[in-house]
């Protein structure tokens, strides 16, 4: 190839070669330098969580006591909180986000198109504490007259699940939180899913169309296949704030460290507890135990996400298997 | 023009000869307990108007004012737990009581007035422990002849962070209820039995005024700001007293500090007719071996100043102020226990106002 090239060329190249070569090993080393931060967050995480490691061992997974005068530490409660809002943030948000998005992208007029999304963008920049406000004095009180009787009337007779829909009604509960979560992530997991649907090619949705598909099977067949990637990379986007999120939650959650089969309990998740007992802790073991939830959370985040991942990844793999 | 010129210039030169005549000191750093921070603020604000010292108070709770002393980060510290004397000798601590007030049990009846629901400590303990399940159990019924309580489930709301307000809440039932003492205990933060826990004294006054049938603990101020219901309690007495001002100088009066080493003193349970039960002391914190002997002496002077000035603003907030005769006992400790690298006193008796 270079023998095509004018002699001209030839002669720049060498400057050339090493401008890119810095130019790699500059990005090189901020890639590296984001890895080299996760370690060290994860080494002083673990570091300084070691000696609560140490004293309570296993038993620090799967205690669910927490008790500050006698120093019994057990991670459980938390564990079992971060786990279950989010995993009601996405039951909710997910199918919500799904409608909004190809609600923007296939079927809004013109017109519409543009305030409902910078109304989404808009709700994305709104502070976490302000949805934590609304949560308690807005949500709760309505939850509490509305709702939760209805729920409890319907889905607390049901066999197997009834119990988790069953509870005083108070409004603050691990289920409040969770759909306050639902509320906080649809603008972000909306956003994505819309930038994604709108890449698809026109060319693409107009012969699907021409062979007589219906708007169902268009979306269905033809923009979710061509868009799976962005889809679930903006659920997973979701899921990480969801995970991590601290004040909404503090609010309406009930920050008690209790385990119970109901919804509409007081409960906490890990960041939760971080946000409370933080500032006020005193002692090595108190301290170590409330980092080592930090540390768990950490490990639980990184689980989450690289199982997604791995999801994508046996998605993919099946998808190139059906078309080869 | 020339004249004003040169007068201004006069003038400007004498300020900053008053200026380095004064004390080098012109800011104290503290920071602890939210319950005294508005009284605080008031002190600081008018000191500052007096001295033009300021005196900055960051109301970060109890637990964070003791570990901020610990680690150096501010001048004082600030916390309404105190520290036992063996804790204080192991830091080199001095700690001194600064302001006095009362932890009140609220409610949200539907219906029920103002001061109208009584309980004792025993029954106050067991609901929240959970074992008190619906407002018109019989136990509470008892107590309260010919009041209407209706048949709701009780939710207990407590702090969900650590503080000191808890710790005198706390303290009270594990000197009233044995089995609180037994499975619970006293510190700033516990494993509470049952309930929701709400941040900080407002996280609290939010939830019971959202939750109908709820009863939480939460600073005097906050009670009144919000219009709370407060629950009137029986003291050691035997009486049912309102939590006001006068019952908790009451329970301050015949508190014996003379005796408590290290000003290691809670003031829940105190005997007199009059007595809140659930009254309690804010402390300050300082190293005895002061590291930099003018900051520490301008904290203290800040506080003598207040002790002796800050009464009328305290009462107005209603906070108790520190009788007479223990700001002569702590000033005394001050000039006794709080010395400069060189050893010499850094409060002299002549300093005091």
């Amino acid at each position: 190839m270079q023998n095509e090239r004018p002699a001209g060329v030839v002669a720049n190249a060498h400057p050339q070669r090493w401008g890119d070569r810095l130019f790699q090993w500059t990005t090189l080393f901020f890639a590296l330098f984001v890895l080299g931060v996760l370690a060290a967050i994860l080494l002083t995480l673990a570091w300084s969580a070691w000696p609560a490691f140490e004293h309570f061992g296993w038993h620090f997974l799967v205690s669910s006591e927490w008790n500050p005068v006698t120093l019994k530490f057990g991670a459980l409660s938390p564990m079992v909180g971060t786990l279950v809002t989010s995993l009601i943030a996405m039951l909710f948000g997910i199918p919500i986000s799904f409608g909004i998005a190809l609600f923007i992208t296939e079927m809004a007029p013109d017109w519409l198109k543009r305030p409902v999304g910078t109304a989404i963008e808009l709700l994305a920049a709104i502070p976490s504490i302000i949805y934590g406000m609304w949560g308690l004095f807005v949500f709760a009180p309505y939850f509490t007259d509305h709702i939760q009787p209805l729920m409890t009337d319907t889905l607390g007779v049901l066999p197997l699940i009834g119990p988790m829909f069953q509870g005083p009604p108070i409004g603050i509960s691990v289920f409040s939180a969770g759909f306050i979560l639902a509320i906080m992530v649809i603008p972000f997991i909306a956003a994505i899913m819309r930038d994604v649907f709108e890449i698809v090619p026109r060319t693409l949705k107009e012969s699907a169309y021409a062979m007589g598909s219906t708007r169902w099977e268009v979306i269905w067949r033809v923009v979710l296949p061509y868009t799976k990637v962005g889809v679930i990379g903006g659920i997973m986007l979701g899921l990480g704030r969801a995970l991590g999120e601290t004040m909404a939650v503090t609010f309406v959650i009930g920050n008690a460290h209790d385990l119970h089969l109901s919804l509409f309990m007081p409960g906490n998740t890990i960041s939760s507890t971080l946000a409370n007992e933080f500032t006020e802790a005193d002692g090595k073991l108190y301290t170590s135990s409330l980092i080592a939830l930090g540390f768990l959370l950490f490990v639980i985040t990184v689980i989450v996400l690289s199982f997604a991942r791995l999801l994508l990844m046996r998605l993919e793999r099946t998808q190139g298997g059906r078309k080869a | 023009m020339l004249k004003s010129f040169s007068k201004g210039l006069v003038v400007g030169v004498a300020l900053m000869g008053a200026g380095l005549a004064q004390a080098e000191v012109k800011q104290i750093n503290g920071a602890g307990a939210t319950f005294p921070y508005p009284v605080y603020s008031q002190w600081a604000d008018a000191y500052h108007k007096a001295t033009g010292v300021e005196f900055n108070y960051q109301a970060i709770g109890s637990g964070g004012g003791i570990k901020q002393i610990k680690a150096k980060t501010v001048d004082f510290g600030a916390s309404d737990a105190p520290l036992k004397a063996e804790e204080l000798e192991k830091h080199g601590l001095m700690q001194f009581p600064m302001i006095m007030g009362g932890v009140v049990p609220v409610v949200n009846i539907k219906g029920l007035h103002v001061g109208h629901l009584r309980l004792d400590g025993e029954l106050l303990a067991d609901i929240f422990m959970g074992k008190i399940k619906h407002w018109d159990d019989a136990r509470i019924k008892a107590m309260n002849p010919g009041l209407e309580l209706p048949h709701r489930a009780i939710t207990v709301v407590h702090r969900s962070d650590g503080s000191g307000t808890t710790f005198i809440f706390t303290n009270y039932l594990t000197k009233v209820s044995k089995s609180w003492a037994d499975k619970v205990g006293n510190n700033k933060s516990v494993d509470w039995p049952a309930g929701v826990g709400g941040k900080g004294n407002q996280g609290v006054a939010n939830y019971v005024n959202r939750i109908n049938g709820s009863i939480g603990y939460v600073e005097y101020a906050y009670a009144l700001q919000n219009k709370m219901n407060y629950v009137r309690l029986k003291n050691r007495d035997g009486e049912y007293v309102s939590p006001t001002a006068e019952n908790f100088q009451a329970a301050a009066a015949g508190a014996d500090w003379r005796h408590a080493p290290g000003y290691y003193m809670v003031l829940t349970d105190q005997p007199g007719a009059k007595s809140w039960p659930i009254t309690g002391a804010s402390f300050i914190l300082v190293y005895k071996q002061a590291e930099k002997p003018a900051v520490t002496k301008a904290v203290l002077k800040f506080f003598d100043w207040s002790y002796h000035h800050g009464q009328a603003m305290a009462e107005k907030l209603d906070y108790v102020p520190m009788p007479e005769k223990v700001v002569k006992m702590v000033e005394a400790t001050w000039a006794a226990d709080i010395k400069g690298s060189d050893g010499a006193a850094v409060w002299t008796s002549s300093d005091a106002e």
